[in-house]
């Protein structure tokens, strides 16, 4: 209930919402007015008042070709337009609402046949049927919108039954079944209370195409003469444009007025009821950085990658800044794998893609430095940054699917980058990822580099990925939780891969990771992430043996009491790691 | 692939069998007002009758639906009631009227969406607040009126343009580009109002996908991120739109040559339903659902060749 009021609260600071709904609700009222606001009926012709101009006495807005008074016609057409809403968007509603909370929630079956007649419904030219019917229809407008109604409702349809799908596979409903309610019970009680956002707002878009077609209809002539509509009126106006513009200015006006405000309101619905949708950023721009003083010299450091005070905040809601990484420093050397430990949303991910710079458009970098190889990363742009990415420092991401596009092959993806990387030609980078991708353990790489991605198992997708990135040779590869989405068993070869590869390209790793089991199995060095700051560094053993944080303690705790959690390497490994 | 083309055309002609049943079960309604309509005022009962039966309205209306179909199926789509004239001919030379304008519109269409979409959603900020807007201006004015004032403006006042007429592209290409040149214009208005927010919004949410961090991290350009990575999977779901796009469109045309006096499809079919034409009006209803198959197997086609795994369906 208070969300609700709350809703409406929202709706009603929104001037966009206020302000259609309130030139609406004049319109219509006048329309209810028409008999007692004008001095003629819509239809009474007066021969001596033909092309009457506007501010005639007892015509305010003139006469029409037929001398009828354009002022009362006009009001009697807001009732149409309103019957003519209110017919097809009831038939679209009771249509489309029954039919989606049957398709959605009844068995597959049903759902294909509905889907099949909603289909088809939604393939032919509703215009087309419509004036195709007028011998049945006799014109008669409030026929014709039913008929349209009929015709709307597919778009109803398919948002009804998506949010019934989606309601059904939730847990409440199972929980309403097992307590003995009816299907009829469950759909009417949970169900409708999901919906009704989505139908609010199609409704005033829903209103907005019958009104339209209903103009458009009478427009061309399908219609009685005798019933006043927008549509006759424009075409009327529209025969008389070298006479009298002003005769076509009116109704045009007015139905644009009811369109505009419908579609207007319907977004401002959208808005408030759905949330704003993603604003686009401009691509290529690089990181976005608030660091006012220039970078600090690094004077004579060793280190591959040396962060400091970097500092990392997002807008928030209200436009207060939120930081999500504060103050964190780290230290890589040439060839040295550091293990950036800690729960999820701790920020470690987020100090990732910065040293990337790959932030989402939305990150503001507004403190501190990341000096790589003795140069600063922070305020590069996305072209001087595109030199280092690949061949300098690469990427494994967490999730093998979704980071493969799902529309190329897998090798060319790979050679694009190589290419990208290296400026090799598309042969010598065709050999050199075929070779890699038998390097990463895969046992046919033609037949790989020959597939799309959905034909690959998370494994596969992972080796692939872990191929794309150290195609390049790079010095320092960013692998941000490598194994979390896999398989136990497939956990471990990837690890195993990622501590050969290392090895054998004597590149440095920074291995983001929540799991200590990781962290013991291949890396040398640990800095533990906790909501933003790191809180301890130093030696893989030193640290694991002999935590001196808090927050490390912690952690380390938690995976002591519930030794089967992610522990991918066997119980020895742990030990076995920690001695080479 | 074949079997899949065939499986969709096959679809295609329960579609057309579907809709022509119903329609024609819905026009025997009217099949008694269609004969006093043709004999007039003045016929007797027994002058009623008799056309009833010289028509052949008078045996059951699915026998009468199977002797249409029967002669369809032979190429025949009869004559017209009141012109005498063969019904194919006629409706294949008015689909061509309105079919070139909605063609070149729809090209234009979609280069002009994917132009503005692509630009508003990956510049952001102004551009994006520009193309926003002009979606919105051309989704919220009616089409009916923005034919009309252009036609006040261009025709009536400039005098650039022809305001009404149609010339074919066979007898004088010069003549057809200037008579179509307005309603192509406002179809556009309206179809780029749609597509280009639909183009903007696919790219939006596929540049924030995952592979796209990735591949900049593997040091691919930009323009290729955005040309062949990110619009070639945005273009699957902008096709499915694009087919409604096109139904959408064929049904703005048949108000917008009204208002320009083309001899298109949409007067036939008004004036063969005025009329109670019903061979016309069979007529149109097949070319109609002809046309929607072809246009939707067309879309499906260039999905699979999109999108790899739509192939395996």
């Amino acid at each position: 209930m208070s969300t609700r009021t709350r809703t409406w609260r929202r709706l009603l600071r929104d001037p966009q919402a206020v302000v259609t709904a309130g030139i609406l609700l004049v319109i219509v009222a006048l329309g209810l007015l028409a008999p007692f606001l004008a001095q003629h009926g819509p239809n009474d012709s007066d021969l001596g008042m033909v092309n009457a101009p506007a501010g005639t006495p007892g015509y305010l807005l003139g006469a029409d070709e037929s001398g009828r008074d354009i002022f009362s016609r006009l009001l009697h057409s807001i009732n149409t337009s309103a019957v003519s809403a209110l017919i097809g968007t009831g038939v679209a509603l009771a249509v489309g609402v029954t039919a989606g909370l049957v398709g959605g929630y009844f068995g597959a079956r049903t759902r294909g046949a509905t889907e099949w007649l909603f289909n088809l419904v939604m393939t032919f030219p509703g215009l087309l049927l419509l004036i195709i019917l007028m011998p049945v229809t006799g014109g008669d407008y409030r026929f014709t919108m039913l008929i349209f109604g009929v015709l709307l409702s597919p778009g109803i349809y398919r948002i009804v039954r998506n949010l019934v799908l989606g309601v059904k596979n939730e847990l409440y409903v199972d929980a309403a079944r097992v307590s003995g309610l009816g299907n009829t019970r469950i759909l009417g009680r949970h169900v409708l209370s999901v919906v009704r956002g989505p139908i609010i707002i199609a409704t005033a878009f829903l209103m907005g195409a019958a009104i339209a077609t209903q103009s458009g209809l009478a427009f061309l002539g399908v219609g009685s003469k005798e019933i006043p509509s927008f549509g006759d009126m424009i075409s009327s106006g529209f025969r008389n444009l070298y006479l009298a513009p002003a005769q076509f200015l009116w109704p045009s006006l007015l139905l644009g007025l009811i369109t505009a405000s419908l579609v207007l309101l319907g977004n401002a619905l959208r808005d408030t009821l759905e949330g704003s949708r993603p604003k686009p950023a401009k691509v290529g721009q690089g990181q976005r950085t608030d660091v006012r003083t220039g970078p600090a010299p690094v004077a004579g450091t060793a280190a591959l990658l040396e962060i400091r005070d970097l500092t990392i905040a997002y807008p928030g809601p209200g436009g207060e800044s939120r930081e999500v990484v504060r103050g964190a420093a780290l230290r890589i050397d040439r060839g040295q794998t550091l293990g950036l430990v800690g729960e999820s949303g701790s920020g470690k991910t987020q100090t990732a893609f910065a040293v990337l710079g790959v932030l989402p458009a939305e990150a503001v970098i507004t403190r501190g430095s990341i000096v790589f190889e003795g140069r600063e990363l922070v305020g590069l742009t996305d072209g001087e940054m595109r030199p280092l990415r690949g061949k300098q420092i690469a990427y494994v991401p967490q999730e093998p699917m979704s980071n493969l596009d799902p529309s190329y092959k897998v090798g060319a993806q790979l050679v694009e980058g190589v290419r990208s990387a290296l400026g090799v030609s598309k042969q010598e980078a065709r050999t050199r990822v075929l070779a890699l991708l038998g390097r990463c353990g895969i046992a046919d790489p033609p037949r790989t580099f020959d597939s799309y991605p959905h034909q690959l198992s998370g494994g596969m997708a992972q080796r692939v990925l872990i191929a794309g990135a150290v195609a390049s040779r790079p010095k320092l590869l960013i692998a941000d939780e490598p194994t979390t989405a896999l398989d136990v068993t497939v956990q471990a070869e990837i690890l195993d891969l990622l501590r050969d590869l290392q090895a054998e390209l004597g590149m440095a790793v920074l291995l983001v990771t929540h799991n200590f089991g990781v962290v013991a199995d291949i890396c040398d060095h640990i800095a533990v992430m906790s909501r933003g700051e790191i809180v301890e560094t130093g030696d893989v053993q030193k640290v694991l043996n002999d935590p001196r944080h808090e927050y490390t303690r912690t952690l380390l705790d938690a995976i002591l009491d519930d030794t089967t959690v992610r522990t991918d390497p066997p119980p020895g490994a742990i030990t076995e790691g920690a001695d080479r | 692939m074949l079997a899949y083309v065939l499986r969709r055309i096959g679809a295609g002609l329960v579609l057309a069998l579907l809709v022509t049943l119903v329609t024609f079960l819905m026009l025997s309604l009217s099949f008694g007002d269609v004969v006093r309509t043709l004999l007039g005022q003045s016929a007797t009962p027994e002058s009623v009758a008799a056309m009833t039966k010289q028509m052949g309205y008078d045996r059951p209306v699915l026998v009468q639906y199977g002797d249409w179909l029967l002669h369809l199926l032979r190429g025949d789509l009869g004559t017209s009631v009141y012109t005498s004239l063969p019904v194919g001919p006629s409706v294949v030379q008015r689909l061509a009227v309105t079919l070139s304008i909605i063609v070149p519109a729809l090209l234009i269409t979609v280069l002009l969406s994917i132009s503005l979409g692509v630009w508003a959603a990956t510049r952001g900020g102004v551009a994006d607040r520009i193309a926003q807007g002009l979606s919105l201006v051309g989704y919220i004015v009616p089409g009916l009126l923005i034919a009309i004032v252009l036609v006040y403006l261009l025709a009536v006042r400039a005098k650039l343009l022809p305001a009404t007429g149609y010339t074919p592209l066979s007898t004088d290409p010069a003549a057809w580009l200037h008579s179509i040149t307005i309603p192509v214009i406002v179809l556009v208005i309206g179809g780029v109002a749609n597509m280009a927010a639909q183009v903007r919004g696919r790219m939006i949410d596929e540049l924030r996908r995952d592979y796209v961090r990735t591949l900049r991290t593997r040091g691919v350009s930009t323009t290729s991120i955005v040309v062949r990575h990110a619009l070639r999977n945005a273009a699957g779901p902008a096709l499915t739109v694009l087919s409604l796009e096109f139904i959408q469109m064929f049904g703005s045309a048949l108000i917008i040559e009204n208002v320009f006096a083309l001899p298109g499809y949409g007067s036939y079919a008004f004036n063969a339903s005025l009329q109670g034409d019903i061979p016309v009006i069979m007529g149109i209803t097949v070319f109609g659902v002809l046309l929607v198959t072809v246009v939707n197997l067309g879309t499906d086609l260039a999905n699979g060749w999109l999108n790899p795994k739509a192939r395996l369906h």
